[in-house]
């Protein structure tokens, strides 16, 4: 029968080895060679869209990259999915936008962030998502379809 | 009661009660919009009552961990705390970082990632706090008459929650990387040392309940909480399928996630077991509803649904959709939410003196919230798995799928109606009780 001091190496060992070969595939995924995301196309409109992004929480209604609430619309392919015009309008709109009645709050943001926030989204429309970006926007998947 | 400083837990737990109620009604704001109910968008807009919601749950059940370590630790240091006094500021600072934020929140004063949403001055408080907190932990274990398993369990978890806040503190220009170790916090906390911290609650409750032997109890205590590092450390990697990083993680997420469930079972097994063993049957059933009721809820909301969601194969599907919110409910209600109430059941009466243990109102708590609960998971499950099919097989548009799930979130409200109902009852339970006293000294287990 294991005994308490069987069971406590059994713990710290575990939990060392687990730690350092988690620690191992975080730096091999996140090595140069491994990059998905376009790193190098990251520039200053990218990260200052981010920004508005999340200085908004956008994420406590949207999702992006399958991540954040989900009460409004997944972002990930949405500039392929609506075009930037359409994308524009509702980050400009005064007025709070509502399709089909759901209301998303207004913004009213000026055209120099509504810009900044769609180079963000055609950024993340460019990762590499494993297989995901063909799934998680239909028009899009008709569009890799084609 | 053996030890007058573990009084302060009392009000750990007030503080906790009553972030729960407020996590409550905002839930209620959303669920309400969900249903076109959205009247107050103006004042409360979703994103605002998400964060709230969300946050208030971390900042409720940290409550709730620290009233259980300042009630725990002293009884099995054998000694009093160190300082009653800063234990108190600690309290006190812990209720104003949390109301300050959450007013924040409407003010739209945030940092908008998910489930870390406090900004940042605040984060560098919130370190205080909880360095403040550990002080007074660790100090009084160290200077304690006896160190435990269970004590040193509990302080892991409570030190390694602590540290691992910090990589949630690193900013990023890349969305995927702040994701990345955004996870290294969330992940890392609930799927991982808070497992320590309930694992080193459950542990004490089941010696204090069941009478059976500390040494056979905490040798399994060992055995849980390492399949659960086993198992949740690189199942990290379910979070890490379709975000923009290596495939790896796929097949190393999906096969350590696979095994998550195995930790929890192992729980529910030895708390059930121990239960069974156990010769002296202690007079407060609540508090042994309550802690069994987390290992079985916590297996089967954590364990088996959180397995059903996290296979790769199914998880392209059901990514970002309200399958995510079915998991979460139970999980963190049967986890975490569960044995904090259990906590509470045990010790109220211990330090309040008032020994209410065949009290109606406490048992129709339980089982109120309990199938207000599971009822909750089971409409965000049908609607969830209804929005994956139309949406990502039939390819229809998000809002005409959201129109045709509309009717379970009025299912969700009935079901969160009964669920509040069974936290109201619980609440007054809990101040039925009274206040604590120095005369519940006398009447220790």
């Amino acid at each position: 029968m294991l005994s308490k001091k069987q069971a406590r190496a059994f713990f710290l060992i575990g939990t060392l080895v687990t730690f350092l070969v988690f620690i191992g595939l975080t730096v091999y995924s996140l090595s140069e060679g491994n990059d998905q995301t376009n790193k190098e196309n990251l520039t200053a409109e990218v990260v200052r869209g981010k920004e508005i992004w999340e200085s908004n929480n956008c994420m406590g209604c949207h999702t992006i990259l399958g991540e954040g609430a989900y009460y409004a619309p997944e972002l990930t392919k949405v500039i392929d999915r609506r075009g930037e015009g359409y994308i524009k309008a509702i980050l400009m709109s005064p007025v709070p936008w509502q399709p089909n009645g759901r209301k998303m709050v207004a913004y009213g943001m000026t055209e120099a962030e509504a810009t900044d926030v769609i180079s963000f989204f055609k950024w993340i429309g460019e990762i590499d998502l494993n297989g995901f970006e063909r799934i998680v926007s239909p028009l899009a998947k008709d569009r890799f379809n084609n | 009661m053996k030890y007058k400083s573990q009084k302060v837990a009392y009000w750990f737990f007030a503080l906790s009660l009553l972030l729960l109620t407020l996590q409550i009604v905002y839930g209620f704001v959303m669920g309400f919009a969900r249903v076109g109910m959205d009247g107050l968008h103006e004042f409360v807009p979703f994103n605002t009552a998400r964060a709230v919601h969300t946050n208030l749950l971390v900042v409720w059940l940290l409550s709730g961990f620290m009233g259980a370590a300042y009630y725990i630790i002293p009884e099995e240091a054998q000694r009093e705390l160190v300082s009653v006094k800063l234990a108190y500021v600690q309290l006190i600072t812990l209720a104003l970082v949390g109301v300050v934020a959450i007013i924040g929140f409407h003010f739209n004063i945030w940092e908008g990632r998910k489930f870390l949403e406090i900004p940042r001055p605040l984060d560098y408080l919130v370190v205080i706090n909880v360095l403040l907190f550990l002080g007074i932990i660790l100090v009084t274990l160290f200077k304690g008459k006896r160190r435990t398993t269970t004590a040193l369990v509990l302080s892991m978890g409570l030190f390694f929650a602590a540290l691992l806040y910090l990589p949630g503190m690193i900013t990023f220009d890349s969305q995927t990387m702040d994701s990345f170790f955004r996870w290294w916090v969330v992940h890392l906390w609930v799927e991982g040392v808070w497992e320590l911290i309930m694992g080193g609650i459950l542990s004490f409750l089941l010696i204090k309940l069941t009478g059976v032997d500390r040494e056979v109890i905490e040798k399994w205590l060992y055995v849980i909480v390492g399949l659960t590092f086993l198992s949740g450390v690189l199942g990290t990697g379910h979070h890490y399928y379709y975000i923009g990083v290596n495939k790896i993680w796929i097949i190393v997420g999906g096969i350590f996630s696979a095994l998550e469930p195995l930790a929890f079972l192992a729980m529910a097994l030895f708390a059930v077991n121990m239960y069974r063993k156990g010769e002296k049957k202690h007079p407060n059933k609540l508090a042994l509803y309550w802690t069994l009721g987390a290992a079985i809820v916590s297996f089967v909301g954590a364990g088996l649904l959180g397995f059903a969601h996290t296979l790769p194969q199914t998880n392209i599907y059901t990514h970002g959709t309200l399958v995510t919110a079915m998991h979460g409910h139970l999980a963190f209600w049967g986890a975490y939410a569960m044995i904090v109430f259990a906590i509470i059941s045990y010790s109220l009466p211990n330090m309040t003196g008032r020994k209410l243990y065949e009290s109606a109102i406490g048992r129709a708590a339980f089982w109120l919230s309990n199938i207000g609960m599971v009822g909750m998971t089971v409409a965000f499950g049908v609607a969830g798995v209804v929005q994956v099919y139309m949406e990502r097989k039939l390819k229809m548009n998000f809002m005409e799928v959201q129109q045709e799930i509309e009717i379970h979130f009025i299912v969700l409200i009935i079901c969160a109606t009964i669920f509040a109902t069974g936290i109201t009852l619980f609440i007054i339970d809990f101040i039925k009780h009274g206040t604590p006293t120095d005369e519940a000294l006398e009447s220790n287990n």
